[in-house]
């Protein structure tokens, strides 16, 4: 009997992910030590691989695995401003990025109407959205710390200027590619644009607003780390530039399995969402 | 003498004649024995005679006409003296008790950090909170913009701030120097039979910031050693944090850096130790306590309170013997995050070289709060000589209004430390003696300049 697609594609990816680690873990062997001669006074103030005149090695598979256990096991502990749970970064990262993002689209999606119904500002926009869409958001925290002078708010507003951008061009661009049929059909019976651009529009440009909203989202996720590993203080990204700070690999690793989790569920949401507006021809 | 002798005594003059104000001599001063209590009794007592008899001569003939014991019950009944006394012991009223200070995890904020896990802040009645911060560029812009109401900083900083350069000119003020030495210059493995830097040509280092002792100091090596720091090797700007990584990868070849990156370079088998900051001048200053004018002038009871916390910290950092004590207290990740083994070795000065020795220096770090105007000078030709800074600078000025070195002497005579006589004192860097009363002489003497 033959099994089901999903099933085989399972065992296929827990084959792949056995056969990573396996490799990972191989080649993280310790090497036998070099030298035996080490003055035991001068192996005891420096690590293992530094006493056999080796640089720190990667940590293995199961040093990493004991780190993420550690983490999942205790995420919402605080001990001081500055040694927080990994839970309590995840928060206050999401937290940072769910602002940016609601006022982003709450900018977009109305000024994307906008500029989708009217040539006019289409044409006259066009050239501000296209030299300001690819800026890296991050060029722009030197210039928010300086103007707004806060560094949470830089960090709101990064996210929000880097989700922007997908949200407003899908909204024109969905809006302006509504069927001619639909817009024609609503002029003859006479219906006010206030209600042809709820009952009419929206929805049909729904499916491409959705879009938009979930590229912005997966921006928005990726460019909150970087921008709290400038500025510090909370949130994973910081979590991240502070064990960098003690070199410490386990805790790098945990941290990046935990981002892109939280990335996958993010957009799951909004794909799940966008379903929702789906509509058939 | 003054203050602490007693005003009813006709005897004595009350004119000023030491560092502190409070003694008719220095030896006087250092030799002190009063207690903190009955110190502050004989300022306010001298301070209220003072006040009544505005030529000393008057209040000497008073007291010879009637005697001390009429005088003091005269004046107790003018003027509450033990009131005021209780009033001035206590220092100004804290006008802000939960503050925010920023650090970079480095060793040389070791008194800013210690003093919150063993207590110092609170004994002053503050609640500080210290935040750990990215790099020197955003504590910079988080204490201007008021996030942290004081900082660690490095000590060219406050004086680049208060000129304007790298940022807009805001009047700031550097009121302790957190510690001096404990720096090194540390290089890759694979360059340990290169230990001349005649040698160095084409490599690339790495120092925490352009307003740094690290640039400075790493600059006057080369240029010693006859290598153009900006035309025979390339210098950048690297955090910290970021240093080891980097040397790690083969991004750089070596690094002028604060400790603990050094020694946690040599504890992951990436980097020897090549020298120690105090060869190339002993007791230089590295890192800095710094508020903005605008704290200083507005919240004086808090600053006062908050400056001493810090004094007396680097007074508790700075005895051999608490050293492991403190390793033990700011390793954890809340602080500096790095294994205790590591601060543990800077701080102690018995540390791994690297190539497999073992080295003793006890004076590898050492903690002193008192900001010498003429090392403001030093840092203010270091500058001019790198063209940091164009144009006449009046650098006595600049280095008495960012250096505040008066409000440290004060201080450190409250909190029981002997601050020194003078507020400059001349040294020399690798063999060259510096005469701060002559800068711009000195900025002209050196062979490899950007003037």
């Amino acid at each position: 009997m033959r099994a089901s697609l999903s099933l085989r594609a399972g065992l296929l990816s827990i084959a792949i992910l056995a056969a990573l680690i396996g490799i990972w873990h191989v080649a993280t062997l310790p090497t036998a030590g070099a030298a035996g001669n080490v003055d035991p006074e001068y192996a005891a103030l420096v690590s293992g691989a530094a006493a056999e005149g080796q640089k720190s090695a990667f940590p293995t598979p199961a040093d990493v695995g004991a780190t993420l256990w550690k983490h999942i096991k205790d995420p919402f502990y605080v001990r001081g401003a500055n040694d927080q749970g990994v839970g309590i970064q995840l928060a206050y990262s999401l937290g940072r990025v769910l602002v940016g993002y609601g006022l982003a689209a709450l900018v977009a999606i109305p000024l994307g109407f906008l500029i989708g119904m009217s040539p006019l500002t289409y044409r006259a926009l066009d050239p501000f959205i296209q030299i300001l869409k690819p800026i890296s958001p991050l060029a722009w925290m030197p210039l928010a710390l300086y103007t707004i002078k806060d560094s949470g708010i830089s960090a709101i507003f990064v996210i929000f200027i880097c989700s922007l951008w997908p949200m407003l061009i899908n909204t024109a661009f969905g809006v302006a590619s509504v069927r001619k049929e639909w817009l024609n059909v609503a002029a003859t019976l006479e219906v006010g644009p206030l209600r042809k651009a709820f009952m009419v529009i929206l929805p049909a440009a729904a499916p491409t607003i959705m879009t938009g909203m979930r590229i912005s989202i997966g921006i928005a996720w990726l460019v909150i780390v970087a921008a709290e590993m400038l500025v510090g203080g909370t949130g994973i990204g910081y979590f991240v530039w502070n064990e960098w700070n003690n070199l410490s690999i386990g805790n790098i690793l945990t941290a990046i399995l935990l981002i892109g989790l939280v990335g996958m569920i993010l957009d799951v949401a909004l794909a799940r969402a966008a379903r929702l507006v789906a509509y058939r021809e | 003498m003054t203050a602490f002798k007693d005003p009813f005594d006709a005897r004595h003059r009350l004119t000023p004649g030491c560092s502190c104000g409070r003694h008719a001599s220095q030896a006087e001063h250092a030799a002190d024995p009063a207690s903190a209590d009955d110190r502050s009794k004989r300022v306010v007592e001298s301070a209220v005679m003072r006040a009544l008899f505005p030529q000393d001569a008057t209040r000497r003939a008073f007291l010879a006409a009637v005697g001390a014991g009429t005088a003091i019950a005269a004046v107790n009944a003018l003027f509450p003296l033990a009131t005021a006394t209780e009033v001035f012991a206590q220092g100004l009223p804290v006008e802000k008790k939960d503050l925010k200070v920023g650090f970079i995890p480095i060793t040389c904020a070791t008194p800013i950090i210690m003093a919150k896990p063993m207590g110092f802040y609170e004994k002053q009645g503050l609640n500080v909170e210290v935040v750990k911060t990215a790099g020197w560029a955003v504590i910079r812009d988080k204490a201007i913009n008021k996030e942290y109401d004081a900082a660690h900083m490095l000590s060219p900083m406050p004086l680049a701030i208060s000129m304007g350069v790298g940022s807009n000119p805001i009047p700031w003020t550097m009121p302790a120097v957190e510690n001096i030495n404990g720096q090194a210059i540390t290089l890759a493995v694979k360059h340990k039979d290169k230990r001349d830097p005649k040698d160095w040509k084409g490599m690339k280092f790495a120092v925490p910031f352009d307003y740094s002792m690290h640039n400075y100091l790493l600059r006057y090596y080369l240029a010693e050693a006859g290598i153009d720091p900006d035309r025979d090797v390339q210098i950048r700007a690297v955090p910290p944090p970021e240093m080891v990584a980097n040397l790690r990868a083969d991004n750089i070849d070596g690094f002028l850096a604060p400790d603990p990156v050094n020694q946690r370079a040599v504890y992951d088998g990436v980097g020897f130790i090549h020298l120690l900051s105090k060869e190339i001048w002993d007791g230089h200053p590295c890192c800095a306590f710094s508020a903005s004018k605008q704290f200083v002038t507005e919240m004086p009871g808090t600053y006062q309170a908050l400056l001493k916390a810090i004094i007396e910290a680097t007074a508790f950092a700075q005895k051999p013997e608490n050293r492991k004590q403190i390793a033990e207290a700011i390793a954890p990740t809340n602080y500096l995050n790095q294994p205790q083994t590591v601060v543990e070795q800077v701080l102690t000065g018995t540390f791994a070289d690297g190539l497999g020795k073992v080295m003793k220096d006890p004076n590898r770090i050492a903690f002193d709060p008192f900001p010498y105007e003429s090392f403001a000078v030093w840092i203010l030709t270091q500058m001019k000589r790198w063209g940091q800074i164009k144009g006449d600078v009046d650098y006595q000025k600049v280095a008495k209004d960012v250096f505040l070195a008066t409000d440290a002497t004060k201080l450190m005579a409250e909190a029981g430390l002997t601050a020194p006589t003078a507020t400059t004192k001349t040294f020399s860097v690798m063999g060259k003696p510096f005469d701060p009363a002559k800068p711009a002489e000195y900025v002209e003497s050196f062979a490899i300049k950007r003037t």
